[in-house]
């Protein structure tokens, strides 16, 4: 006999699993957009440190070239990725998982001594709930990214019909800036979301597979 | 910090968590498994003509429905002061401008209505007499750049309106009797190489003009003289240069980009 702890809910599940091909088809798609007009950079002046994206990359992923195809591909699958994103937040809403993943005025002295801690600085062991407070700014960020990138997507995608929308944004310019910004957000979310999942080892890893993690007996 | 634990823990045995964890990790790479299956089903669909499978011309032409819903001649593009304008409007696009013997000294529009085999030839001087809209917009291309431009010319409504085109009737033009226009107007340079497709509601939106100026100076033939075709309320794809051919259609007419896999209302 083990003690299991039920962690995630299956529809939780479905969404996180259906959001990572659904995001990955519209990075994808934006890649081949983004190409054609492709000015963003970190630098200033005539100095850059780093452009998006060398010619190398492009090559590699067999990008150039490819506008048309990645704007129908966009366009087709921005419904899809809109409407898991809605059906989570929604759900979220109505099964109260909302009350573990908002962030609460603890949360950001939480999520500080949790950034110490993963990194080796602090020996505080962070709290053993569902979602510290790191988590719970981690993740209530990220969906607010994914309302973020619909609003400038659309900003972007109809300005004249929406012209409200793109003023409010800043205007055309800047609203495809931050389209492309956010974007640069969720790769950097993955590469952390990866490592901090490879660091909690497969117990938790499975979780969001099968929904229970097995409890540890008292160390 | 303190160790809270509100999530519902239970006593089980092996057996049901070895079931349990078997029949998730089934279902998780069925579900992977037939994602990627999908994917290449999609990805291999045969191309139509216009470069694209079925099922994706279906979605955007949904798309294209969505902003028919959205669009409104009363929603009009930011005009900007004339100071705004950019000193050298970015050249984009050659397709349809490289006839050597086109002279733009002797160039007539030529205004075809197929269905009453109606053809109409009109000269810049009598285009020029029209009344003259004056436009400082940001131009947005396709490929994601932008850039505000001063135009100048007549609005296309305008146009129709005095030679009294574009209705079924072949009487004149009114804007609250869309069951009387052409569906659709096309255009086509002079040897026939660029041609776009419009659908009426936008060639009447306010914005849209017959454009023989830009940023104050006659049209330069690498921008489209004698006349060219603004619509700030589309991509520039649509702004077709050197206009030689306009017709009225019931159908789609043909669009050269459309053909080569874009979407056909390029709607902003």
């Amino acid at each position: 006999m083990k003690q299991i702890i039920e962690k995630h809910p299956v529809a939780i599940r479905w969404f996180h699993w259906l959001n990572f091909p659904l995001l990955a088809i519209m990075i994808w798609s934006g890649l081949l957009i983004y190409w054609a007009h492709d000015v963003y950079r970190i630098g200033w002046a005539d100095q850059t440190l780093l452009h998006f994206f060398p010619d190398s990359f492009y090559k590699a992923l067999k990008i150039p070239f490819r506008l048309a195809e990645g704007m129908s591909l966009h366009f087709v699958g921005m419904w899809l990725f809109l409407l898991n994103g809605f059906l989570y937040v929604l759900y979220t809403i109505f099964s109260g998982e909302w009350r573990y993943l908002l962030p609460n005025k603890h949360s950001f002295r939480e999520a500080w001594q949790v950034t110490l801690y993963d990194l080796g600085i602090s020996k505080i062991h962070p709290p053993k709930r569902k979602f510290n407070g790191a988590q719970q700014i981690a993740y209530t960020a990220v969906i607010l990214m994914g309302i973020g990138s619909v609003l400038t997507g659309w900003a972007i995608y109809k300005p004249i019909q929406l012209r409200w929308l793109c003023s409010l944004l800043g205007g055309y310019a800047s609203a495809r800036w931050l389209h492309f910004a956010l974007t640069m957000g969720y790769v950097l979310f993955f590469i952390i979301h990866l490592i901090q999942v490879i660091r909690a080892g497969w117990n938790k890893f499975q979780a969001m597979i099968t929904g229970f993690e097995i409890k540890q007996t008292a160390k | 910090m303190e160790d809270k634990e509100p999530l519902p823990t239970e006593e089980v045995s092996d057996q049901t968590i070895r079931r349990r964890t078997f029949l998730a990790f089934t279902v998780f790479t069925l579900a992977g498994v037939g994602s990627a299956g999908l994917w290449q089903i999609f990805k291999n669909l045969p191309k139509n003509k216009n470069r694209l499978s079925t099922p994706i011309r279906k979605v955007l032409g949904f798309n294209e429905q969505v902003n028919t819903l959205l669009f409104s001649e009363k929603h009009l593009a930011p005009t900007y002061p004339v100071a705004a304008a950019g000193r050298a409007p970015r050249v984009n696009g050659k397709v349809g401008l490289a006839a050597q013997d086109f002279d733009p000294e002797t160039w007539q529009l030529q205004v075809n209505t197929p269905h009453k085999a109606l053809t109409k030839f009109i000269t810049l001087s009598a285009i020029k007499q029209l009344p003259k809209t004056e436009l400082v917009v940001d131009f947005k291309c396709i490929e994601g750049w932008n850039q505000i431009v001063h135009y100048g010319g007549v609005t296309f409504a305008d146009f129709l309106k005095f030679y009294q085109l574009g209705t079924l009737s072949g009487k004149l033009l009114a804007l609250n009797q869309p069951a009387d226009w052409y569906a659709y107007v096309g255009l086509e340079t002079p040897d026939r190489q660029y041609y776009v497709g419009l659908d009426m509601p936008s060639v009447l939106h306010p914005q849209t003009l017959l454009c023989y100026e830009i940023n104050g100076e006659a049209l330069p033939l690498k921008h489209g003289a004698p006349l060219r075709l603004i619509i700030p309320t589309k991509y520039g794809v649509k702004s077709l240069k050197r206009i030689g051919t306009i017709f009225f259609s019931e159908t789609p007419p043909r669009d050269y980009w459309h053909e080569q896999g874009y979407v056909y209302d390029a709607a902003l």
